[in-house]
């Protein structure tokens, strides 16, 4: 399907889209995606909007932790800064919720910097660890600094209103969701082919050699640490004003251990497996639970151990997959269309 | 079918002949091993400087020091491009914006990397783009991206690896990788290339073309160059200069013809049996 296609130009070599094919598939994605508001039920809506959240603080994670090799358990804790800076700034100094986003993406990005200086100086387990004090350290702030936060305390914020129209329902907030999550791929994808996304792959890869070759380490490093925190921080104020509710239990290090799952699942250092990722691992409880309840009519005894066996499933697809596709479900994709390129003579 | 050097390779403003890389008495130390004891060596514009010796003599140890990669207890090493630069006090990025580049003795390129985009990471120097326009992809990053590509091309085509630009890094033979190693180092457009063993586990074909770019790049582009080489066959052919070290110590230096006739060197390297080559 890909032959006979030459460029003329290292433009159209470069560009993203290089063949009809992928610009079909891109309009046959988008208009997925547009159409399907319209004819989703509440349920199916309120997965889409979790889906979208979860992927854009999947990439935020992936380029930390896929495309610069720098293994983070924080996720959750930077999600909480950005939850809590949106909420904050709404209720306290009343700003307008749209401008409660941008700032919260910076405080969450400045927060995650800081909390990359380890970085310097340890690599692989011992940062994680070290990630790991982050996510204790903001989350203890979260529940003792109880003049700023409101401690254990939900925090509630105001509906979100555009033109006195509220946000905050699973069909206005869905294209909240969608506008964010595009602009994230967007700039995701292409930084990647640009200078500073290079240097943090190259970082991930070979970071002595990249340091001769010219790349700041430390600088990139923390680099890194922000632009991820700064989408994990979107991401986070994005779930705040949908819920209308910040509560820290949301953010523990249960949540960052799922993004973990669902960057590795997904395919690590790869922004479509962030997306894929998110949707395999918010549909499966989902489907579990549905499967569950239709099983629970017809045999009673299985009500009291389904969430066991929900568990237990969940754990095993995840050990399955790292088994059978440790590169997740972007290369399961990569491969079906590497398959299709000669289709159909592929000899 | 080659359709020439459009580029300027060489980055050095020195005249062929001026001294450009001054190593002066340097000591390196780790805890109890002595790597390099008073080590000196000056190596002249676009000249191909040789540095041979016995496993384990620190050769490498003294281009780790170059890079940065290594600080010296003592002595210094000093670069000229117009003006001295103490290489001991500046960090490997710093040394890279001089125009030093290098290649390693194990391969080090970024295996999950294109070998075009292993290439562009060496312009990571001559880039501009800052997060938000390389995001966008728009204006001057995408610009950039176009320029450089094309300065890339002509390290494809001077190194003949067309064939393989969009592929994966990792899935490359051997000899290719370091053929693309090489062309990560001149993608800086280098003032002072080091090379430390681009031959090795090669067979001889692999050789006698990685001999023939190392020549190009030299004679054509008058890039100075350092190598550490242990086939003696390619070393004596190529280099115009030849630094001998054994244990840590320089125990000789001169030209192919008078390092092979020095008995110390004969010796501790070449071999007492044979005496010549």
């Amino acid at each position: 399907m890909e032959s006979g296609i030459f460029h003329t130009t290292y433009e159209k070599d470069m560009a993203l889209r290089r063949t009809p094919v992928m610009r079909w598939r891109i309009i046959l994605a988008l208009t997925a995606v547009l159409i399907f508001p319209f004819l989703a039920d509440g349920y199916q809506l309120t997965l889409a909007n979790q889906i979208g959240i979860a992927a854009i603080g999947a990439i935020g994670l992936n380029i930390l932790t896929g495309f610069t090799g720098q293994i983070s358990l924080g996720q959750g804790a930077f999600m909480a800064v950005g939850a809590y800076s949106a909420g904050l700034l709404m209720t306290r100094m009343g700003l307008p919720w749209w401008l409660t986003i941008p700032i919260a993406c910076v405080i969450t990005a400045v927060v995650g910097a800081l909390f990359g200086i380890p970085s310097l100086r340890l690599k692989g387990l011992y940062l994680a660890i070290a990630t790991l004090a982050a996510q204790q350290i903001i989350e203890w702030l979260i529940t003792h600094w109880t003049g700023l936060t409101g401690g254990v305390e939900a925090l509630v914020l105001p509906s979100p209103k555009l033109f006195g129209i509220r946000l905050n329902t699973d069909f206005n907030f869905y294209w909240v969701i969608l506008l964010f999550l595009i602009i994230t791929i967007i700039f995701a994808v292409n930084l990647f082919r640009t200078k500073i996304g290079r240097a943090f792959i190259a970082i991930r890869d070979q970071d002595i050699a990249a340091e001769v070759m010219g790349v700041n380490i430390f600088r990139y490093k923390l680099l890194a640490f922000a632009t991820s925190s700064f989408f994990v921080g979107l991401s986070g104020a994005l779930l705040a004003h949908y819920r209308g509710i910040v509560n820290y239990e949301r953010f523990t290090i249960e949540t960052s251990i799922f993004y973990l799952a669902v960057v590795i699942i997904g395919g690590l250092g790869s922004v479509s497996g962030s997306i894929y990722g998110a949707i395999f691992m918010t549909l499966l409880p989902a489907v579990l639970t549905n499967i569950g309840r239709a099983l629970g009519d017809t045999m009673p005894g299985l009500a009291g151990v389904l969430p066991f066996v929900q568990q237990a499933v969940f754990g095993i697809t995840i050990i399955l997959f790292l088994v059978f596709e440790p590169e997740g479900i972007a290369k399961i994709w990569r491969d079906i269309k590497d398959y299709f390129r000669l289709w159909p003579f592929s000899y | 079918m080659a359709r020439g050097f459009s580029h300027v390779l060489n980055s050095s403003p020195l005249q062929p002949g001026d001294l450009q890389l001054e190593i002066d008495n340097v000591f390196l130390a780790f805890g109890g091993v002595q790597a390099l004891s008073g080590v000196s060596l000056e190596v002249k514009q676009s000249e191909i400087a040789a540095i041979i010796g016995p496993n384990g003599a620190g050769k490498t140890s003294l281009l780790n020091c170059v890079s940065g990669l290594y600080h010296p207890q003592e002595g210094s090493i000093q670069f000229y491009n117009g003006r001295p630069h103490t290489l001991t006090s500046l960090k490997p990025y710093e040394i890279a914006k001089l125009g030093i580049a290098r290649s390693f003795q194990n391969i080090e390129l970024f295996k999950h990397m294109s070998v075009l985009d292993n290439l562009m990471l060496g312009r990571h120097v001559h880039l501009k783009s800052n997060i938000f326009w390389g995001g966008l992809y728009w204006g001057r990053a995408q610009r950039e991206e176009v320029e450089n590509r094309k300065f890339l091309e002509d390290i494809i085509d001077l190194l003949e690896i067309e064939a393989i630009r969009k592929q994966a890094v990792g899935t490359l033979s051997y000899g290719l990788q370091k053929r693309v190693e090489l062309g990560r180092a001149l993608a800086i457009q280098p003032s002072l290339l080091i090379l430390d063993e681009p031959m090795a586990g090669m067979n001889s074909e692999e050789k006698e073309d990685m001999a023939r770019f190392i020549l190009d790049v030299n004679e054509e582009h008058g890039v100075t160059i350092i190598i550490i080489e242990h086939d003696m066959g390619v070393v004596m052919d190529i280099s115009d200069h030849i630094a001998v070290l054994d244990f840590g110590v320089k125990i000789g230096d001169g030209t192919p013809d008078e390092v092979q006739r020095d008995p110390a060197v004969v010796k501790a390297y070449l071999g007492e049996e044979h005496g010549t080559l």
